[in-house]
């Protein structure tokens, strides 16, 4: 990550790990730019030129034009508001769940060794072996999304904050003790400080876990949103179409991301440079 | 999620018996933690099994039966036949999705963290295919590739991925520049700092990186046989929802579960042996 937290890096090209920020200068830019172009340009003659099965694989054009002519369609807007609807519900409650849960199992470290192994188990169950279960309780009803949302989405933020009340210095904590420091004053100076970075990151990858689960959900069971509009765009033969929806949930992911990120740099601008890699500890 | 404790040479060492005392206190004082961890460990899962155990006997709720049927349930509705025809299909899927994810995200990651240009090249798009929702991509690789053990396995692999890739790179990247000149000093060819620098030192990383991987892929072979399959343990837990056959699909639910911690506790003790044969292996360079 970068080498020191004074250096910015734009976020909207800068996928974490994958581009080594604070090095490079303006080369850097132009070999992104020049890179990204190539790319663009391979995806529409690829198809174009029959290299890739063109009825599958469509250029770059015709998903543009499809996804032109989705943006003027009220039932595509309707589709992302609910796909965002159960994100937002579902992710929220999700990081409230998880917080909560967090500081309740990993504040006292006897209850943190009891239930270390019990977190272990419960995490590996996969959010999908719910389906069934989120079916027959809510049918399509936004909740069975949530239900799932709030499964797999929950465990980087309580697994984060547990994480980040073990790493509370030592030191630090008999110093309080020895300054008999009010609980408020303990969360602010002690606990804050060592937590609150850690649970950016498990909000940050919960976030894009609620999304992924959010379109898999209405993907398997049918809730109306996204998924179900980019199924039934594969079932109507709609090709281009398909691939515009699934572009534009990767486009929210981004923008999520971007805001997080944005978040946390002016939140905590200290802590950028000794943060997790973007993509670790991102299961569903 | 921060890195699990990884085992490496430091702490093989303060594992070792204390030094300054007498060899039978530290006999009893083992037998006495390895007692305190066994029951820390199994206490509560144990406890909260008995609890659902006694909170269900007398359920009579057609959606949530007494786990003694479910149990029950489970002896016969997960027969050998059963297993052959729709566990271990899904399992070799899982297995091969992973691998192909494996090879190719640390190809491209060593790759990528070696040379900066190519980072440069390809982070917007990367950034982009990233943040694509994986399960959305089994509709489009069922067009390309039909329904299929090529479609499963590719999704599996797509989906996957991006946690070895993302995480080799970051291991590649950050490997000691002091260790790097050394390495250039003695003029090693690719493979041989392939072998000996690289892999070593980027490897805690990328076990971190296929770590995340394996519990996508099993969430990922479950959706691509829930989204369209002839057979699967997604299908069948799938179609017992939907034929009402409920202690049966919560046996299902329960099998897909103990799958998961089995394929994390396994993925823990292989990546244990081998980061160990690692650190071992390289223990000149480091």
């Amino acid at each position: 990550m970068t080498a020191s937290p004074t250096v910015r890096t734009d976020p909207a090209v800068d996928p974490g790990p994958a581009v080594p920020a604070g090095a490079g200068g303006p080369a850097r830019w132009r070999w992104a730019v020049g890179g990204t172009l190539v790319v663009l340009a391979l995806a529409e003659l690829l198809p174009r030129t029959g290299v890739l099965p063109s009825a599958h694989l469509p250029p770059l054009s015709a998903v543009v034009e499809a996804l032109v002519e989705q943006l003027g369609r009220p039932s595509f807007w309707t589709a992302t508001g609910q796909t965002m609807l159960g994100w937002l519900v579902g992710g929220a409650a999700a990081v409230l769940a998880g917080t909560v849960a967090g500081f309740l199992l990993g504040v006292v470290p006897a209850v943190r060794r009891a239930t270390a192994s019990t977190l272990d188990f419960l995490r590996p169950v996969p959010a999908v072996a719910l389906v069934p279960v989120a079916i027959l309780l809510f049918g399509t009803q936004l909740e069975s999304k949530v239900l799932l949302v709030v499964w797999a989405a929950i465990w980087p933020v309580l697994m984060q904050v547990v994480a980040g009340l073990a790493e509370v210095d030592p030191v630090a904590r008999e110093t309080a003790a020895a300054l008999h420091l009010s609980p408020a004053q303990r969360l602010r100076h002690l606990i804050a400080p060592s937590v609150l970075p850690a649970w950016w990151t498990g909000l940050r990858l919960s976030v894009s876990v609620a999304l992924v689960m959010t379109v898999a959900a209405e993907l398997i069971i049918g809730n109306a949103g996204l998924g179900k509009a980019v199924a039934l765009a594969q079932d109507g033969g709609v090709v281009p179409q398909m691939y515009a929806l699934i572009a534009v949930t990767g486009v929210l992911g981004v923008i999520a991301d971007v805001l997080v990120r944005a978040a946390e740099r002016r939140l905590m601008p200290w802590h950028v440079s000794h943060r997790a890699g973007i993509g670790r500890g991102a299961s569903w | 999620m921060v890195i699990r404790e990884l085992p490496s040479a430091a702490t093989d060492l303060t594992e070792g018996p204390a030094s300054d005392a007498p060899p039978r206190t530290v006999g009893r004082r083992r037998l006495r933690r390895a007692v305190v961890g066994t029951a820390l460990f199994a206490g509560l899962p144990a406890a909260l099994f008995a609890l659902w155990w006694a909170l269900s006997a007398g359920s009579t709720s057609f959606f949530f039966p007494p786990l003694s049927r479910i149990v029950d349930t489970f002896g016969t509705t997960w027969t050998p036949t059963r297993i052959g025809q729709d566990v271990l299909p899904s399992l070799v899927r899982l297995l091969a999705g992973f691998a192909l994810a494996g090879v190719v995200g640390i190809a491209l990651g060593v790759l990528i963290g070696s040379v900066p240009r190519l980072a440069w090249a390809l982070g917007p798009t990367l950034a982009f295919l990233r943040a694509v929702p994986p399960p959305l991509l089994v509709p489009a690789i069922m067009l390309v590739l039909g329904i299929g053990d090529g479609m499963r396995i590719t999704v599996v692999a797509v989906g996957c991925v991006w946690p070895v890739l993302l995480n080799t790179v970051d291991g590649v990247r950050s490997i000691d520049p002091l260790a790097r000149d050394t390495v250039a000093g003695l003029h090693l060819s690719a493979v041989q700092r392939l072998r000996h620098l690289v892999l070593p030192a980027a490897g805690p990383r990328i076990a971190a990186g296929l770590e995340q991987a394996l519990s996508l892929a099993l969430v990922m072979v479950v959706i691509s046989e829930m989204f369209a399959a002839r057979d699967g343990l997604g299908r069948s837990i799938l179609v017992f929802s939907q034929t009402f056959a409920i202690p049966a699909m919560w046996s299902g639910i329960l099998l897909l579960g103990v799958l998961g911690i089995l394929l994390a506790f396994g993925f823990r003790a292989v990546q244990r042996w081998a980061l160990a044969w690692w650190f071992g292996a390289t223990g000149a360079v480091r």
